[in-house]
């Protein structure tokens, strides 16, 4: 870790084991004496509800996985099995469920977080891409995860998302038929993707642990921009930020626990409890609320751009929309950090907010008519949002001044407070 | 730290068997990545089902039946004579897939039209006797197309797919 190590070990037992394996020094660098910003609101207790999300998710994954048969004959009703017969399997069920979805709530706060406050700048960027690639993998996971019920959605979805790689010039057909494992989405498809979200938690936790280690070389960043630049902006870690990232956590099990426990369906599909028949398309297919906007640009597409057909045109759009945060590092040229002292920069970051939004409630709706419309607006903007806006806003905007450090800034917001 | 120290303008013995070594570590990695790789490809089971035959008798003018053929739905439909107009008279240049109707169907047996049912976008099932050329429709995406099964609006890239087939009798065609 980048910061200078004050574990003094105290038992002779934390003596002898620092000399072998200084696993207890590097959780006391880490996670009890860590300097961390004295700034820091609770836009950042979001990565300490995600960390708690992935282990929920994993824990109920692999008592679910006991449960579970992954074959096209069995799977829908073994998940039937785990929610009326297997011991406490519905509220297990339900928090898996659920948890998917709070999961990717807490993982979009925590990416717009980073993208208003700037923390993808430098030195940072490889925090950032880390991140990204986490996306890419939480996506990859809640897709597959999605499949095993095999309800009609279920096996569209499979069959949808499977297609897209059907797309690509040349080798897609090949490419299709080796990742479904036949010439359409059947039991070999299943089997494959059961054992592939058995595995793909496993990567993110070790990719998590990359991300954590490549946030603690240069410290947190935190609502000013501004660096750390001595110990009187710091606090440790353990207890302010433990306690603060508790807090945050329980506040979020309510809502958790009130969809767990009240209204386990409510974010799903009806169409998802019929057994997936691959003979008949529903006849409106939708994918989960957390997917929507990437849909919602996948459909924009539906014009042929010069040798591009629309089909590649809305698969390249529909990665390219994700693919594009990992350069934001580059493409905002600003120096200011923080969106907090960015006065022009903070219209733009909210529109594109509130498209992005838009773009979910889009994806819902029929690819036709003022829907359509909207969408490709929306899907305009939040391309040039990061293609234009971010690296040439900075030759037109006047930053506010930057305070002197993260004191400065804590004080000068209290002083008034402590005149009256 | 000898090693650093000599300096040896030829290649030497030892050269060759660290470049050897690697080698046969590389293409060894590789041999053994395919079949990881290879297995997931369709397995004999799923590569059994490949043709099937069916009877086609008992199908009226006017009716369609779906049946599965390597896991998909294959559309047989015994059209109208107002519908093969209907596909005869579009012309070439307002298709986006151009095909004509001879090209959709059998010399001699242009009543039948055997399609897979799968959406040439993303691999929907289209409705049949729907969208806005009476022909199929898929839900998912907005795809319409027409009597000879050929993209006419939506997304979709192509006219639905006429399998490998062939008329075994007057009465029996065989798939794939």
């Amino acid at each position: 870790m980048a910061h200078q190590s004050n574990y003094k070990p105290n038992s002779g037992f934390e003596k002898w084991m620092d000399e072998r394996l200084p696993i207890i020094r590097l959780g006391y660098d880490s996670f009890v004496d860590f300097p961390s910003p004295k700034n820091l609101n609770y836009w950042w207790t979001f990565g300490a509800i995600l960390a708690i999300f992935l282990v929920l998710q994993i824990v109920t994954g692999v008592v679910l996985a006991m449960h579970y048969t992954p074959h096209v004959d069995l799977a829908f009703n073994s998940v039937e099995h785990i929610r009326r017969d297997v011991n406490w399997g519905r509220y297990i069920q339900s928090a898996h469920a659920n948890g998917a979805s709070f999961f990717f709530f807490a993982v979009y706060v925590h990416i717009f977080r980073g993208l208003y406050y700037g923390s993808y700048k430098a030195p940072r960027e490889v925090l950032w891409i880390l991140g990204c690639t986490i996306f890419l993998l939480m996506m990859a996971t809640a897709f597959m995860g999605y499949v095993l019920p095999w309800g009609q959605m279920s096996f569209w979805a499979a069959t949808v998302i499977t297609n897209f790689f059907s797309a690509i010039p040349v080798v897609g057909d090949s490419i299709k038929t080796l990742l479904v494992g036949g010439f359409a989405v059947d039991n070999p498809t299943l089997n494959r993707f059961f054992s592939l979200h058995y595995l793909l938690p496993f990567m993110l936790v070790g990719i998590v642990a990359l991300h954590i280690w490549a946030l603690h070389v240069p410290g947190n960043g935190n609502p000013t921009g501004v660096e750390v630049k001595s110990k009187a902006d710091t606090v440790p870690f353990h207890p302010y930020l433990t306690m603060k990232d508790l807090f945050a956590v329980l506040v979020i099990m309510i809502p958790f626990a009130w969809f767990v426990f009240f209204a386990p369906d409510i974010l799903g599909h009806p169409d998802n409890y019929i057994p997936a028949n691959p003979l008949v398309t529903p006849p409106h297919i939708v994918p989960e609320w957390y997917f929507l906007p990437f849909y919602a640009i996948l459909r924009a597409i539906d014009f042929n751009v010069g040798p591009i057909d629309s089909k590649l045109g809305g698969v390249i759009m529909m990665f390219g929309s994700i693919v594009v945060w990992f350069f934001v590092p580059w493409l905002d040229r600003s120096k200011v950090r923080s969106g907090a002292f960015r006065p022009m920069f903070r219209w733009f970051y909210w529109v594109w907010v509130i498209s992005f939004i838009g773009l979910t409630y889009l994806g819902a709706q029929p690819a036709e008519g003022v829907y359509l419309f909207f969408a490709k607006l929306c899907t305009a903007y939040y391309f040039l949002y990061f293609l234009v806006i971010l690296p040439f806003l900075p030759n037109i905007e006047t930053t506010k001044p930057l305070p002197a450090s993260i004191s400065e800034s804590v004080l000068a917001k209290s002083a008034p407070k402590a005149a009256e | 730290m000898t090693l650093a120290t000599q300096s040896n303008s030829e290649p030497n013995r030892r050269d060759f068997l660290y470049f050897a070594t690697g080698a046969v570590g590389a293409v060894g990695a590789a041999a053994v990545a395919w079949p990881l790789v290879d297995q997931m490809n369709p397995d004999a089971s799923t590569l059994a089902l490949a043709s099937i035959e069916l009877d086609i008798s008992s199908i009226e003018v006017g009716q369609s039946v779906t049946v599965k053929w390597r896991g998909k739905p294959v559309f047989v439909r015994r059209r109208t004579q107002s519908e093969i107009e209907e596909a005869k008279a579009v012309p070439l240049s307002d298709l986006k897939d151009p095909a004509s109707d001879a090209e959709r169907v059998k010399e001699g047996h242009e009543e039948w039209l055997v399609m897979i049912g799968v959406c040439t976008h993303l691999g929907c099932i289209p409705v049949g006797e729907a969208g806005d050329y009476n022909g199929w429709f898929c839900p998912c995406h907005g795809s319409h197309y027409d009597t000879a099964g050929r993209i006419r609006k939506g997304p979709a890239p192509e006219n639905l797919i006429v399998p490998d087939y062939e008329f075994t009798s007057d009465t029996v065609i065989k798939i794939g």
